[in-house]
């Protein structure tokens, strides 16, 4: 019986019978591809849509796609998509409002006709940062209809990472890279010579749906430790590390810290790092009318807190200089994000560091604004500087 | 409560959402130009249907369709259910459109949110009410609800500061406040002609000859953050506890409910845990620039 709980083993040769159970469940599959020289997230429709036989190398700043020459399907790390586009997208209609003469008006909410998603290859610390948004979405007093209706009806297939890129802190932050929660089904890639197989574990009745026709033989005790090892190296390659102890208040005792104007004088404000931050959610809400009024339709469309007018009230922006933007991000991602939301709002994942163009490293100007502080508040009983 | 539990997908929230941010149609009753630049609207639904209860403090969201949508703080009396009173000064496209609706016009409303004036703390204290320029609309049901139960709190201070007597608010309605004897209104503005025979300077200035028990007073501020950062200030020197002292702040809010991002103040959502929130809490907040 193919149960929540059990493990099972099947050969790289049957992905494809993966993706018919997908289908045959009426989800449809995204997940990685290759476009533009990099990894996104697209629809997947055979194997021969994932990436295989490629991997990334990934530093502050810097993204490129190497070759790998052992066929993996998911030997690379997370690009500059994230799932979020998904369940919150760039651009949404939230309801169109028409008027019945000029006494009163109708509100119809989009039309809902989309299948649901199945998310093949979904990380740990994606999985993470798909929670977090759902807390901000779904988890408060008013829930997001859109997001809600959106995120009931997916399938999470996860994979667990067998190496870590150059810019992942996930171990730092607690999310991965190991899958352990969250997920209805969880592939790890076991690649050995003469041996390319994927072990999957079964999280919910509807991920054991989807495996019914999958020629499959339940897993060793060796391909579970096989699986382990893989994590555990993924573990141990983390590019970056950050402290978290008392992050929160190492921040909010900080807002005033000399690291703010040095890092938000290399910041160019591009807002790179919101847009490909699976947690950002910020945005705004603009109105398209028709040339009479007659009907509106509302739009939240993705906006980002290092955009100048994001804090604009009628006198001017309250967040006028990009330091200020730059220490609204670190602090709110960090540590609002718990008084918040009950959660710190980065999950590790290194995209920000990756993608922005300065090379900007979150991991780094905690370091800094640590030293500084340590600098400013000496420690009990030692002397002042 | 939370909604999302160790599975892959967030516990259904039920059927029944309806479009996320749908407003409700109102149509304008009547339209009082206050000053120059803001009027106060009346409201009623268009459609039969009842106008939700709200706390003083609390606001709304309003839009003339098409023309975008702002948030706007609640006006009216709660002892008088069934409209909607706002206040709305011109500022951009989306409140000329709202502050310039005339009576008969529609206007797309959803609310009320956010959590307004704490009024349950005022009983049997002596309060302080200190109001800058249009800061005054949003405690007008404040006053309203204390004269209203004028036996359950002490004595009654309202400071009201503009910048000129043609930038007072509710002009008629304040000349009766400051005729009542239950209740003392000063008035001040920063400039004014001859004609003026009122007070001239800020509203800290009057503080100082407000009566009220320091240990036992309630204090609720409205306005610009530095009169509000001031007169807490003048307040904690003449000894008010700072825990007793509430403001009402500003930023721009998009969604109401907690998702847009856009009135973040530190830990703070303000269309959520505010626009009301304890001097105490937020003090060290303001005074850091550009937070
Ligand atoms: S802040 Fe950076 S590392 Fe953290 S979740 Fe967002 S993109 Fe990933
Ligand atoms: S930190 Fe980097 S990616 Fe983010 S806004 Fe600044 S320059 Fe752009």
């Amino acid at each position: 019986m193919i149960e929540p709980g059990s493990s099972w083993v099947f050969p790289r040769a049957e992905f494809p019978s993966l993706l018919a159970g997908l289908e045959r469940a009426g989800y449809r599959v995204v997940g990685p591809t290759v476009r533009d020289g990099a990894i996104v997230y697209g629809t997947i429709r055979s194997v021969g849509d994932l990436p295989e036989g490629w991997t990334d190398r990934q530093e502050a700043g810097t993204y490129r796609l190497a070759k790998r020459d052992d066929g993996a399907l998911f030997g690379y790390n997370v690009g500059p998509h994230s799932w979020k586009k998904y369940l919150f997208p760039p651009r949404e209609q939230l309801f169109t409002l028409r008027r019945d003469g000029s006494a009163s008006f109708e509100v119809t909410p989009p039309p809902d006709d989309e299948p649901p998603l199945a998310f093949l290859g979904i990380r740990a610390c994606e999985i993470a940062a798909m929670r977090i948004q759902d807390r901000v979405f779904v988890g408060g007093g008013t829930p997001d209809a859109g997001y809600a209706r959106r995120a009931r009806s997916r399938l999470v297939v996860a994979v667990q990472c067998g190496q870590a890129g150059g810019t992942c802190f996930c171990v730092s932050m607690g999310t991965g890279p190991a899958v352990r929660a969250g997920y209805d089904l969880s592939l790890t890639e076991l690649i050995e010579p003469g041996r390319h197989d994927f072990l999957v574990q079964v999280g919910t009745p509807e991920g054991a749906g989807v495996l019914a026709d999958v020629p499959m033989r339940p897993a060793t005790p060796a391909d579970l430790s096989a699986g382990e090892a893989r994590v555990a190296r993924a573990a141990q390659s983390m590019g970056r590390t950050m402290d978290t102890t008392g992050v929160h208040e190492v921040l909010l005792r900080n807002l005033e810290s000399p690291v703010w104007e040095d890092v938000g004088r290399r910041c160019l404000a591009c807002t790179n790092c919101t847009l490909a931050c699976p947690t950002c959610f910020c945005h705004s809400t603009e109105e398209v009318p028709d040339l009479s009024a007659e009907r509106v339709e509302r739009w939240r469309r993705w906006d980002s807190c290092f955009n100048l007018s994001f804090s604009e009230l009628h006198n001017g922006s309250v967040r006028a200089t990009v330091p200020a933007r730059y220490r609204q991000w670190l602090t709110h991602k960090l540590a609002t994000w718990f008084d918040q939301f009950g959660s710190s709002g980065c999950v590790g994942c290194g995209r920000c560091v990756t993608w922005c163009p300065v090379g900007i490293d979150l991991t780094a100007e905690v370091r800094a604004i640590r030293a500084a502080d340590a600098r400013a508040v000496p420690p009990e009983g030692g002397p002042a500087p | 409560m939370s909604t999302v539990r160790d599975g892959p997908r967030p516990v259904d929230p039920g059927p029944g959402i309806g479009p996320t941010l749908a407003p409700e149609p109102y149509t304008v009753w009547s339209r009082t130009q206050d000053t120059r630049d803001t009027a106060t609207l009346v409201l009623a639904p268009s459609r039969t249907g009842s106008v939700p209860a709200f706390e003083p403090g609390q606001f709304n969201m309003l839009s003339v369709p098409g023309r975008g949508e702002v948030a706007i703080s609640i006006s009216g009396d709660p002892g008088r259910p069934g409209e909607w009173v706002h206040t709305v000064r011109s500022l951009g496209l989306a409140t000329q459109a709202i502050a310039g609706a005339t009576p008969g016009s529609l206007l797309a409303v959803r609310g009320p949110y956010g959590r307004g004036w704490p009024v349950d703390r005022a009983w049997g204290k002596d309060v302080v009410i200190v109001a800058g320029g249009v800061g005054l609309a949003p405690v007008r049901p404040l006053i309203l609800e204390l004269l209203r139960h004028r036996d359950r709190v002490g004595r009654l201070e309202v400071i009201y500061g503009a910048r000129t007597p043609d930038d007072l608010l509710y002009a008629p309605e304040l000349a009766g406040w400051r005729h009542r004897t239950d209740a003392r209104f000063q008035v001040t503005v920063d400039a004014a002609g001859r004609e003026w025979y009122g007070d001239v300077g800020l509203v800290t200035q009057r503080v100082p000859d407000a009566r009220f028990d320091a240990a036992n007073t309630v204090a609720f501020l409205c306005g610009p953050e530095i009169m509000m950062r001031l007169t807490a200030e003048a307040l904690e020197s003449r000894g008010v506890p700072r825990p007793a002292i509430w403001v009402s702040l500003e930023r721009t809010m998009q969604c109401g409910i907690g998702l847009c991002g856009h009135c973040q103040l530190g830990p703070y959502l303000l269309c959520r845990d505010g626009p009301v929130l304890p001097y105490a809490d937020v003090a060290p907040l303001l005074r850091i620039r550009g937070l």
